[in-house]
């Protein structure tokens, strides 16, 4: 009895220790995943405080003189005609109207720079929308400048200097004399989604990186996926297990970990030069982002097809199905979420790749929007390393709102997978 | 379906002793020369990588006749059970030598095919593996692949007498959508035998079909093996020396790899003639 009270007497002394250590360990474990979660949040906030403004776009509204004379010399109301019309005349006009006061040329240099370059294919399309407006006066919302936009928008002071402002005192009074008459407004930016790239930060938009990125992640899936599943099936369920193919898996396991430049580089001599597949396009892009990804499809496709219980393979085995029966009517339809998982984690990754995309020169500066896989076109990170690069002001809270577009695309991606996975997942 | 189906009929109590009581079946099945053999293995061997798992056994398997393997854990049953329909193909490292043969010809023979070996030798497994699917589907997937249904009529028709005649039709005819899955243990078995009897194999083989389940369960398969025995020929390992003793004809004995006793059941029981047999039926060693 008394050996019983000196055993117990030795797991007590140990207890506290095991106690202490059990929470010491809890508290790592909090305070590490406390540190990940704030460089999240900084991320994010960061991020939407910057990108949030470049949603919406300053506009003025001019009221402007669709004058007959000058937009359709010849009288002929025809719409090529009137296409062909000087519409930087008309909108230089316009302004001279508003602001009577301007005489000299300087000044007048200096109006016309309140209003993006843009402006004048702004009242082209509101005339050739409606070919009745020619020779009436109709109010137009124009987009103003880059730096209008960022004074109005606060993110310059407009009691800056000048120069730090890019406002001349001028300007600022005639901002602030339409800004009197309710004619600046900031409105929903289509142009920074419907538009492709511009040299102006006011007319930028990702639509060609967004159209690119998608179109790139579609090749990517079609290639990735059917190489990657039949692949991970062949040396899961059928290759024997011998010399070769553990070298084939160790190699796989390399490739998964190959810097992802190095795929662009292999993309650019053999996609691009032997090939010849046309360069910048999404075809090719998402070729090179599919080998990419085929090492991840491989891996996590295999291990998903190990944890098929062999109860199932045998059972079907046993009833006289075929390898392949048994492989492609049980064992691949319980692994699939576990592929499914491995494919958008893939691809995950694959969206946010900019390197390999790099080198097969989807880093073009591209303004149509691309209409098949051929077209060039650039991707959404591509985009960002674009824009971050570029000086103007207005540049960097596009740069923000393109990454915030690309966090929400993986954001969705992701959702997707946990969407699919509980869907094809089978409960025992 | 009917509980009279699970009721020992003729089955006799289990006795230590192992004298039978005069029971209904009819004994002169077991001699050797009224009942064809069925399967006939000859000095086969068979080796995991270096290990020596099965060493010239010599065993035939009766026609129509309940035949229990019984021995310790790792003594060869299962895998002697495995060579019959080459479920040991699927191990790597798994050889086979020696001969094994169905109906007089050679199943590890080069033309031999896999599938339709297994096709004519069903197998259920120790634990109840339904597919994650509908218990029709479970029933419905072998005739499916094998193409024995003309029509969706037809294949109804098949997947109701399989389950029929495993006795589960009356429990499940109003949930044939429900996963297969979701059954209890015992009722899963009887799904899995349903599956099995579905292809219309001639030898059933039963690898210890009974070890997860209670025993209202197991007495529900064994009445279930009594009534298929009329139709199909079955192999079944077993820990249960009452179920041997309940359920088969014949009984063949393993230790370490080697057959050390094979014969009419009642005989086996009885008077053993190996002293191992004697002493594992008994319960002194295994």
């Amino acid at each position: 009895m008394s050996n019983k009270t000196a055993t117990y007497d030795k797991i007590k002394q140990g207890l506290k220790k095991r106690r202490r250590s059990e929470s010491r360990f809890r508290s790592i474990g909090i305070a590490s995943i406390s540190v990940g979660l704030l460089f999240i949040a900084i991320l994010f906030i960061s991020v939407t405080s910057k990108g949030y403004n470049a949603f919406t776009q300053t506009m003025i509204q001019i009221d402007v003189f669709f004058d007959p004379d000058v937009l359709d010399p010849n009288g002929s109301n025809k719409l090529e005609s009137i296409a062909r019309g000087d519409y930087r005349a008309v909108t230089r006009r316009t302004l001279s109207n508003t602001f009577k006061d301007v005489s000299s040329r300087r000044d007048k240099r200096q109006l016309y720079k309140i209003l993006s370059s843009g402006a004048q294919f702004q009242i082209r399309d509101t005339a050739l929308k409606n070919l009745s407006v020619i020779g009436t006066t109709i109010p137009v919302w124009v987009t103003a400048s880059d730096d209008v936009d960022m004074m109005i928008k606060g993110v310059v002071d407009r009691k800056a200097r000048p120069r730090v402002r890019r406002l001349s005192e001028k300007q600022m009074n005639w901002i602030r004399a339409l800004e009197s008459q309710g004619k600046v407004e900031r409105q929903f930016n289509t142009t920074f989604f419907f538009g492709g790239d511009s040299r102006e930060p006011e007319l930028a938009g990702i639509a060609v990186a967004l159209v690119g990125t998608i179109l790139s992640i579609l090749i990517c899936l079609a290639f990735a996926v059917p190489f990657g599943v039949m692949a991970a099936v062949y040396l899961e369920e059928f290759a024997p297990k011998n010399r070769w193919t553990t070298l084939l898996e160790i190699n796989i396991n390399n490739l998964a970990a190959v810097p992802s430049i190095v795929f662009g580089l292999l993309g650019l001599s053999v996609l691009l030069n032997v090939f010849e597949l046309p360069r910048s396009s999404p075809l090719v892009g998402g070729m090179v982002l599919a080998l990419m990804t085929l090492p991840t499809i491989i891996i996590t496709g295999r291990s998903a097809l190990m944890a098929v219980p062999p109860s199932i393979r045998e059972a079907a085995l046993a009833i006289g199905a075929s390898r392949v029966q048994t492989v492609f009517h049980h064992v691949l339809p319980l692994a699939m979420p576990g592929v499914l998982t491995g494919t958008i984690i893939g691809s995950a990754r694959a969206l946010g790749e900019t390197a390999p995309l790099l080198m097969i020169g989807m880093v073009a500066f591209i303004v149509d929007i691309p209409n098949s896989l051929t077209a060039p076109a650039t991707a959404l990170p591509i985009q960002v390393f674009l824009w971050a690069d570029q000086p103007e002001r207005a540049f960097g809270e596009r740069t923000a709102a393109a990454i915030l577009v690309l966090l929400i695309f993986t954001c969705l991606m992701n959702l997707a997978a946990v969407f699919l996975r509980r869907k094809f997942e089978t409960r025992w | 379906m009917t509980p009279t189906s699970i009721t020992p009929k003729a089955r006799p109590a289990f006795k230590p002793s192992f004298a039978f009581s005069s029971s209904a079946e009819p004994l002169a099945d077991f001699s050797p020369a009224t009942t064809s053999q069925k399967i006939r293995a000859e000095q086969l061997n068979v080796f995991y990588a270096k290990t020596h798992a099965l060493k010239n056994v010599d065993l035939s398997i009766p026609s129509n006749q309940v035949t229990a393997l019984i021995g310790p854990s790792g003594c060869g049953k299962s895998t002697f059970l495995r060579c019959l329909n080459r479920m040991n193909d699927l191990i790597d490292v798994c050889r086979v030598e020696g001969n094994v043969s169905l109906d007089g010809k050679d199943i590890y023979a080069a033309d031999q095919d896999v599938v339709m070996l297994r096709a004519r030798v069903g197998m259920v497994f120790q634990k109840p593996n339904p597919f994650p699917k509908s218990i029709y589907e479970n029933v419905a997937y072998g005739p499916r692949i094998h193409g024995l249904a003309e029509s969706n009529d037809e294949l109804d028709e098949i997947v109701f007498t399989s389950l029929e005649r495993a006795g589960l039709l009356a429990e499940v005819k109003d949930r044939m959508k429900v996963p297969g899955t979701a059954l209890s243990g015992g009722q899963q078995q009887r799904l899995c035998i349903a599956r099995a009897i579905a292809v219309d194999p001639e030898i059933i083989l039963m690898d210890e079909p009974c070890s997860a389940l209670d025993p209202i369960a197991t007495a529900k398969i064994e009445g279930l093996i009594e009534e298929l025995r009329t139709q199909y020929t079955i192999v079944i390992v077993t820990h249960s020396m009452q179920q041997a003793a309940r359920v088969s004809q014949k009984t063949a004995h393993f230790h370490m790899g080697e057959l050390v006793e094979s014969g009419a059941t009642e005989q086996v029981f009885s008077s053993p003639e190996n002293h191992m047999t004697r002493d594992y039926i008994l319960g002194r060693i295994g």
